[in-house]
Order: C-alpha cells, then sequence, then structure tokens
C-alpha cells in the first residue's frame, strides 16, 4: 500500500456549481480512488458528484515564475467586472 | 403475534448488526492506511445507526421503560442473538474483509425481503438500511476481488480466511422459533429461501477473485440460540465497559 499513487480529489457539493479540489489521497487504481474519495471526503453528505485524477497528470505553475506570471494582473483594476451592476437572477459569480 | 417475540425477532436481526458494528469499530485508527481506516469505520458507523433503529424500536415494544442502551449493553451473553460469523475477531485485514463479505451479501438479501413485512417500522429500517448495504456490500466485494486477485500473499491469506469462516454461513440460514412465528405473520423473512441466492451471489464474486468455496462438512451453529463462541465474552466486556463501570452513564 506504500505504492499507492496519489490521487487529486474534486467535488461537487451540489448541481449546478463546479467541482472543487478538495484534497488527496492514496488509492492503488481509479476505481479505488473514487470509492476512497466517497468515504474520506463525502461522509458527511459534501457532495453529489466525485472526480479523480492521479496526482502526475496535473501540471503545476512553478512558485518561483509567480512574479512574472500573477503579479502583473494586480495594478489592473479594470479587468475585475466591479463596474457592472449584475441582475439577481445570476448566481455564483 | 405477542411482542415478546416481536423484539426476539429484532434482535436476531439486529444483533448481528450490532456485534458485527463492535468489531469493525475496534479497527477504529488500526486500519491498514487511513483511506481504509475511514472506509471501514464508516461501514461500523452504519450499523451502529441501524442497530439504534432496531432496539429503539424493540425498547417501545417492550413497555417497560427501557431504552436502546439497556439493550444494547445490559443484556448476558446468552441473550444475545448474533450469529457466530459476525463475533469472530479481527484477526488480519484479509480476514476482516471476509467476513464482512460474507455477511453483506446476506444482509443486503435480508433487507430486501424485510421491505415485504407487515410491520410499518422494520419496512422503513429496511428501506433506510438498503442503500447503506449496497455500499458495504459494493465495497467488501471488490476488496475480495483485489485480494484474491492480488499478490500471491494476499490470495493465500484471503483464501486461508475463507477457509476459516465458511463453516460459519449456514447458520445464517437456520430458522429459529421466534423467526417461524414472525413468519407465519407475515412480519418476519424466510431466509430459508435466500441461500440459493447467497451461494450464487458469493460465488460470482469468489469466482473473479479466483478464490474457492472450501468443502466443508460441518457447519458451526449456536449463536441465534444465545451459544456463542469463546471471542463473545471479551467483545461483550469491552462493548459493555462504560455501562457496567458507571451505571446509567450518558454521553
Amino acid at each position: 500500500m506504500r505504492n499507492w499513487p496519489l490521487w487529486e480529489v474534486f467535488v461537487r457539493s451540489k448541481n449546478g456549481l463546479e467541482h472543487r479540489h478538495f484534497g488527496s489521497l492514496h488509492a492503488a487504481d481509479a476505481e479505488m480512488a473514487l470509492e476512497n474519495a466517497r468515504d474520506v471526503y463525502t461522509r458527511r453528505s459534501e457532495g453529489v458528484s466525485i472526480w479523480v485524477v492521479e496526482s502526475k497528470h496535473i501540471t503545476a505553475s512553478n512558485p518561483e515564475n509567480s512574479g512574472e506570471l500573477f503579479e502583473p494582473a494586480q495594478d489592473k483594476v479594470y479587468r475585475h467586472p466591479t463596474f457592472y451592476t449584475l441582475p439577481d437572477e445570476v448566481k455564483h459569480m | 403475534m405477542k411482542n415478546e417475540n416481536l423484539i426476539q425477532y429484532i434482535y436476531g436481526i439486529a444483533d448481528n448488526v450490532l456485534i458485527l458494528g463492535q468489531r469493525l469499530s475496534e479497527l477504529c485508527g488500526h486500519g491498514p492506511n487511513l483511506e481504509t481506516d475511514i472506509a471501514c469505520t464508516n461501514i461500523a458507523l452504519d450499523l451502529l445507526g441501524q442497530t439504534r433503529s432496531y432496539y429503539q424500536y424493540a425498547a417501545q415494544l417492550s413497555g417497560e421503560g427501557k431504552t436502546e442502551d439497556d439493550i444494547a449493553f445490559l443484556r448476558n451473553e446468552r441473550q444475545y442473538k448474533n450469529v457466530l460469523l459476525v463475533e469472530q475477531p479481527n484477526r488480519h485485514f484479509g480476514y476482516v474483509i471476509t467476513r464482512q463479505f460474507l455477511f453483506d451479501a446476506f444482509h443486503l438479501l435480508l433487507l430486501e425481503e424485510l421491505q415485504n413485512s407487515k410491520d410499518d417500522t422494520l419496512v422503513a429500517i429496511a428501506k433506510k438500511g438498503i442503500k447503506e448495504v449496497s455500499y458495504h456490500q459494493r465495497f467488501s466485494s471488490d476488496w475480495i476481488k483485489r485480494l484474491g486477485d492480488g499478490t500471491q500473499e494476499s490470495h493465500k491469506k484471503v483464501q486461508e480466511a475463507l477457509d476459516d469462516l465458511w463453516r460459519f454461513t449456514n447458520e445464517l440460514f437456520l430458522m429459529t422459533e421466534d423467526d417461524k412465528i414472525a413468519l407465519e405473520n407475515g412480519v418476519g423473512v424466510n431466509v430459508l429461501t435466500l441461500q440459493e441466492k447467497y451461494n450464487q451471489r458469493i460465488k460470482e464474486v469468489l469466482d473473479e477473485a479466483t478464490l474457492t468455496i472450501p468443502e466443508t462438512k460441518y457447519f458451526q451453529k449456536g449463536g441465534k440460540q444465545g451459544i456463542h463462541s469463546e471471542h463473545m465474552g471479551y467483545l461483550l466486556s469491552d462493548l459493555q465497559y462504560m455501562q457496567r463501570t458507571y451505571p446509567n452513564m450518558k454521553w
């Protein structure tokens, strides 16, 4: 069991919402990862749908590059949609 | 049907669930890894939840001011009517899974039939339990396949567990006097009719797991009459310790 790969777990907490990253766990294969995710992350009825993906398939940005990647966006306030009024019917924006 | 018979019939179902739940909860914090530990503990909690529903109903029927706790914690060994299978100790993970698998297949068939009972409360408990037990069966069947068709070592261990535990399975299908009375009154399930489906279901999974049912000549029984194996006393002393030491204590 020590050789089991790591999996990332995404859970949709209710219909209409997107899947969100909940955490990670170990499992021998995808089927077991789903079952483990069900037991570890949805035992208090947190979800209606689960995705699992082996962690090695995720390509992550390098924290060392965060300056060039993310800081240029910080002083561009006009990119935020705060200048519009949203109708009440639009939820989860 | 007299209340006393119905209460005994309920014990015959619920005590299995309690004792297996207790066995699984012994594993809390001792599972082979975090994920499996939580899975086993979840199943234990499902079973204890079902037990509470049964015992609350039995306590209400007894009408002597009894509570579910009195029934769970203050009976003597002979008064527990669980089968020998569920009281067998946790020897290793493969053994735990095999015991679970052998019980789950029966448990699901029983609850499916119990849905047709004339007793509304039992029907409600069965309907609620079926979803949980379907998952238990899926979990234990998957593990049987993984271990049976896994490494040489896991195959050997789970086959040995099966060889040891199979002799307790026949007892699941014996009818007690209270079972017969409950059946005659349209309340109880005829467990005799479940055995064929049970064997079929077990065999399907075992075939896939490359495991074989042992040729057992002598089947163990007694639990349904309250005559338990040597492990039961130790289990009960753990289970009952708090209530016996601090009578009437509450959480």
